[in-house]
């Protein structure tokens, strides 16, 4: 949670969004701001930290320009939304922040935003214009991932056992700073940072976090940034001995399965600014791995198509992987064999081979990636 | 000219002898002649022969008011009779029907001894012999018409003339003995005042034919006709009543009288074997040389000379510039012939030559028809066949012009507007042959151009080729398709620059309707994050987007240069309909009518307020 100076400093810059529009008006000019530009261009990889951090390339977004005065309106509405969020002390979803700057536009038959999918990128434009995280903006996700494992929290005032928390486990919030979420008690060996609910339901049926004594979280797909600050938190704030508690990452043997542990390890492209707080990069991935089919004899598999091969490509340039001989091994496999595995591929053996078998054997024999 | 007998017609064959057949030999008057071949002339049906009856005397009455340098007013007026003679007001148009057209002017009138000759002769005139540009050629036209009515209704022609409001009027009533050519006057009398309906005549002709006619409006109608020659003639009134009653008034745009042209020469160019032997035959010149040099334009004593010694070459007899001009025998005449074709002589003089001109089309398209852009183009003279010609091209586009339909074509010949045939007329092809589509207009293959748009070509000449005696379309000469082909690229060109860039003006209507949608909700933002004075925000933001959508606001000239116009101050040169609209640009050739232009079509409510930057302004 934002602090109450933090605040102010949030609620200034958008002050300040405002007045460059003003006095551009004023002086007859077309008024602008810079957007700091989020692909891949202008993502840099610090060799040094191991995080993604963003370049200096910016787009102007101008209001009298064709193609960017609709965007540029939306992020006028935006800014203006989280102001009064700021001012009023508040946060909000931004399914709850689209819901508030949508309307139809006076005279006309056109509303400011058609669908949330327009408005969250304005949000993130926003965070990096201003320089703001989106916490700080008020701003949060849904809910989006569990937890369970032997720890002990304080979240909002309430003390939570997270050995307690039944088939559910913790939902873990969007908003987990440390004046919301206080870590009280924790003497678990690792993170396993599952890819999907589904899975992660397995491995707490199974009570596999009793077993290996470590915290299992999951965050529905792609982490949400509540999941990943939480184990950022987590792996930097709770020792083990003197090194940092370890995170594994359980994914799917796909494109996608490697591009969220990307970005758990060293940040996304598209908020590269995050990666300082969010970024992992000690995280190792533990599977699947495209080796995983000869080594446990898995025969359920899915045919890559044409998209995955040019992902996998793009995946295996990424500088971060593109020095590493064990993830180019990996990728060259996966486009060698031709077949993708879902972590559900384990199934094909026994429901609880995942938790009895496949994983702990990858641990005892340490293969992972790093 | 032989004509079937009776007797052929029997079963049993008589061998006809060459002294029977002399007997039925003899000369047929051409009145006769034309009498039976009226199709030639323009009397082909019900419907044209009206129509070609009051084209000839509106030609006849604008050639001789001009010449007489009157600004010509024309009351033309067709009325419904029964066979009595007796006004039908509501006639029932879709028959054919007795018909009264009369055509008066307010010109020199004629001296009463010709008047018979005029209207009861035909091929009398001054026209047929002299190079002239004029409307009528051959002096065929009114007596014929005078003619068709009689055929048709028995009906003598009335004709009034008035030569000076000091002098007496004359009343004609003429038949035409067509077996003779000749004028049957049936009545002459001298009136000491004469009055048309109300008013009381102070000068001019009139002529009135009662006919067979049936009246139809439309395409190829009086209507149109009228409609047309008001164009083309900017500088004539004409008060037009139909048999139903409709009023119509052309009125007159421009207060001068074209100037008179000049009589030329024949160019040697131009002239057939036939008509070098007919020359050489009736020539008061006594001796080849000066016979060359009078009887032909361009021929100086040098190229005289150059022609007899060309000549001289070819027969390898001796001709001189002395040789009697009576003497020549026919090997004789065809040297002289084929040498004039290879001597090298300047084309003949264009003086003799008057255009409408530019400023004048304009004038004239300006007040019969509602477009938005406007452009004319008159080319310099050319040559066909010796003859000296201009073409001038007007383009009307845009504004109430329909949109879906073939382009109009209006098509001229020295003034006067040509309705028949237009698929054998030289401009048509012209205008076929035209890639319209790099203008901006769609064409199916090799058709005529669709869209908003009329299409004015006007030829002026000596002499006029056309396809028939009716005068309907001009013989397709390459000289003659060429030049109305450059005309209409020069102002196919214009035509393209408006086009285009009216696009480019309409795409920035529409950005400066995205901008003025959003306007509103970045002012409300701006206001809930800072302390502003929302509605000066507001006025400042539209200002920029005023600015940057300039361009929607821009007036267009030719090239696409900016005209700073002030909406309130009319130009003064605007040659506008009853004064208003239409702006006359820079180069005189353009002309553009805001108030016509069609605004693009706006799909969402916010162009609907064209207000809001007014108020910014």
């Amino acid at each position: 949670m934002p602090t109450k100076t933090k605040k102010n400093d949030t609620a200034k810059k958008l002050e300040q969004m405002a007045k460059q529009v003003i006095s551009h008006a004023r002086a007859g000019e077309d008024p602008n701001f810079a957007i700091p530009t989020r692909s891949l261009s202008n993502a840099n990889y610090d060799r040094k930290k191991r995080i993604i951090t963003m370049g200096d390339a910016a787009q102007q977004r101008n209001f009298f320009d064709l193609s960017k005065a609709k965007k540029f309106m939306q992020t006028m509405l935006i800014a203006s939304g989280c102001k009064e969020l700021a001012e009023q002390g508040k946060t909000t979803s931004i399914r709850d922040m689209y819901y508030h700057c949508k309307h139809t536009i006076e005279g006309t038959k056109e509303n400011t935003f058609d669908g949330q999918d327009e408005s969250d990128p304005i949000i993130e434009d926003l965070e990096v214009t201003i320089d703001a995280l989106r916490e700080e903006l008020g701003l949060y996700a849904e809910n989006k991932g569990s937890m369970v494992g032997p720890m002990t929290i304080v979240d909002a005032g309430d003390t939570i056992d997270l050995t307690r928390m039944g088939s559910g486990g913790w939902a873990v919030p969007s908003i987990v700073e440390a004046n919301t979420i206080q870590f009280k008690k924790c003497t678990a060996d690792f993170i396993l940072l599952i890819e999907k609910g589904a899975v992660w339901g397995r491995f707490n049926q199974d009570r596999f976090w009793e077993k290996h004594n470590c915290m299992i979280i999951h965050g529905g797909g792609q982490p949400p940034r509540g999941v990943r600050r939480l184990v950022y938190r987590m792996h930097n704030e709770l020792k083990k001995g003197r090194n940092k508690l370890p995170v594994y990452v359980l994914a799917d043997n796909d494109p996608w399965g490697y591009y969220i542990y990307s970005v758990v390890k060293q940040g996304s492209i598209n908020l590269a600014f995050e990666s300082q707080r969010m970024a992992i990069p000690d995280a190792r991935f533990i599977g699947m791995s495209a080796f995983d089919r000869e080594r446990f004899g898995f025969d359920n598999v899915i045919a890559l198509n044409g998209k995955d091969t040019t992902r996998l490509k793009e995946i295996a340039a990424y500088p971060w992987f593109a020095g590493k001989k064990d993830w180019q091994r990996e990728i060259k496999k996966m486009i060698d064999s031709g077949v993708k595995m879902e972590l559900e591929t384990a199934s094909s053996k026994d429901f609880s081979f995942i938790t009895e078998q496949y994983l702990p054997e990858k641990l005892k024999k340490k293969q992972w990636l790093d | 000219m032989a004509t079937k007998s009776a007797s052929r017609k029997k079963s049993s064959r008589v061998n006809e002898t060459a002294e029977s057949m002399s007997a039925r030999q003899k000369e047929i008057a051409v009145s006769e002649f034309f009498a039976k071949n009226r199709h030639l002339l323009g009397f082909d049906n019900p419907r044209k022969a009206l129509l070609t009856t009051i084209k000839e005397a509106v030609d006849n009455s604008l050639d001789a008011c001009e010449e007489a340098g009157i600004l010509p007013t024309l009351h033309v007026k067709i009325l419904a009779v029964d066979s009595n003679g007796k006004h039908v007001p509501t006639p029932n148009m879709t028959n054919h029907a007795r018909f009264i057209v009369s055509v008066r002017d307010n010109g020199p009138g004629i001296v009463k001894h010709q008047i018979p000759n005029v209207f009861g002769r035909l091929l009398y005139g001054s026209k047929f012999h002299r190079l002239r540009m004029s409307r009528g050629q051959q002096g065929i036209g009114i007596s014929a018409a005078g003619m068709y009515g009689l055929l048709t209704t028995g009906q003598p022609v009335q004709i009034f003339s008035k030569t000076s409001p000091r002098a007496k009027a004359h009343r004609f009533l003429l038949a035409i003995d067509t077996q003779k050519n000749r004028p049957d006057i049936t009545a002459d009398e001298t009136l000491d005042e004469w009055t048309d309906g109300e008013e009381t005549v102070r000068q001019g002709t009139s002529v009135a034919i009662t006919l067979e006619g049936r009246f139809q409006r439309g395409r190829a109608s009086v209507d149109a006709y009228l409609e047309q020659t008001a164009i083309a003639n900017p500088h004539a009134e004409i008060i037009w009543t139909a048999p139903d009653g409709e009023v119509r008034h052309f009125r007159r745009e421009v207060e001068e009288v074209p100037d008179s042209p000049d009589e030329i020469k024949p160019h040697p160019y131009g002239v057939e074997l036939g008509v070098l032997m007919r020359m050489l035959k009736e020539t008061e010149q006594k001796h080849l040389g000066p016979f060359l040099q009078k009887e032909f334009s361009r021929v100086s004593p040098k190229v005289a000379k150059e022609i007899v010694d060309k000549a001289n070459k070819l027969t390898k007899a001796t001709i001189s510039s002395q040789s009697y001009t009576s003497t020549f025998d026919h090997g004789q005449t065809e040297a002289v012939h084929k040498a004039i074709q290879d001597t090298k002589i300047q084309n003949p003089p264009t003086d003799c030559l008057v255009p409408i001109g530019d400023r004048q089309i304009l004038k004239g398209l300006l007040k019969e028809t509602k477009a938005e852009f406007y452009t004319a183009y008159t080319r310099e003279p050319a040559v066909y066949r010796g003859n000296p010609f201009q073409i001038e091209i007007g383009i009307a586009f845009g504004g109430d012009l329909p949109r879906e339909e073939q382009a109009r074509v209006f098509r001229f010949a020295n003034r006067v507007p040509l309705l028949y045939q237009p698929s054998a007329c030289s401009i048509s092809k012209a205008i076929q042959a035209t890639n319209w589509r790099n203008y901006g207009l769609t064409q199916p293959r090799s058709g005529m151009p669709e869209g908003p748009l009329i299409v004015f070509v006007h030829m002026a000449s000596v002499w006029v080729p056309f396809t028939s005696e009716s005068k309907e379309a001009i013989a397709d000469y390459d000289e003659i398709r060429k030049e109305v082909t450059l005309g209409l690229k020069e102002c196919g060109r214009k035509l393209n620059t408006y086009i285009r860039r009216k696009q480019r003006i309409a795409r920035e209507g529409q950005r400066r309707d995205v901008f003025k949608k959003y306007i509103g909700e970045v002012v409300k933002a701006c206001g809930t994050m800072t302390k502003v004075d929302e509605k000066k925000l507001y006025d400042q933001l539209a200002a920029v987007a005023r600015s940057k959508t300039e361009t929607a606001d821009v007036i267009l000239d030719e090239d696409g240069k900016r005209v700073k116009v002030d909406p309130d101050k009319p130009d003064p040169n605007t040659p506008g309909p009853n004064g208003a609209g239409g702006r006359l640009a820079r180069d005189e050739s353009v002309i553009v009518v805001e108030a016509n232009a069609k605004q693009p079509d706006a799909d969402d409510a916010a162009s609907e307020d064209p207000e809001l930057f007014d108020q910014a302004a």
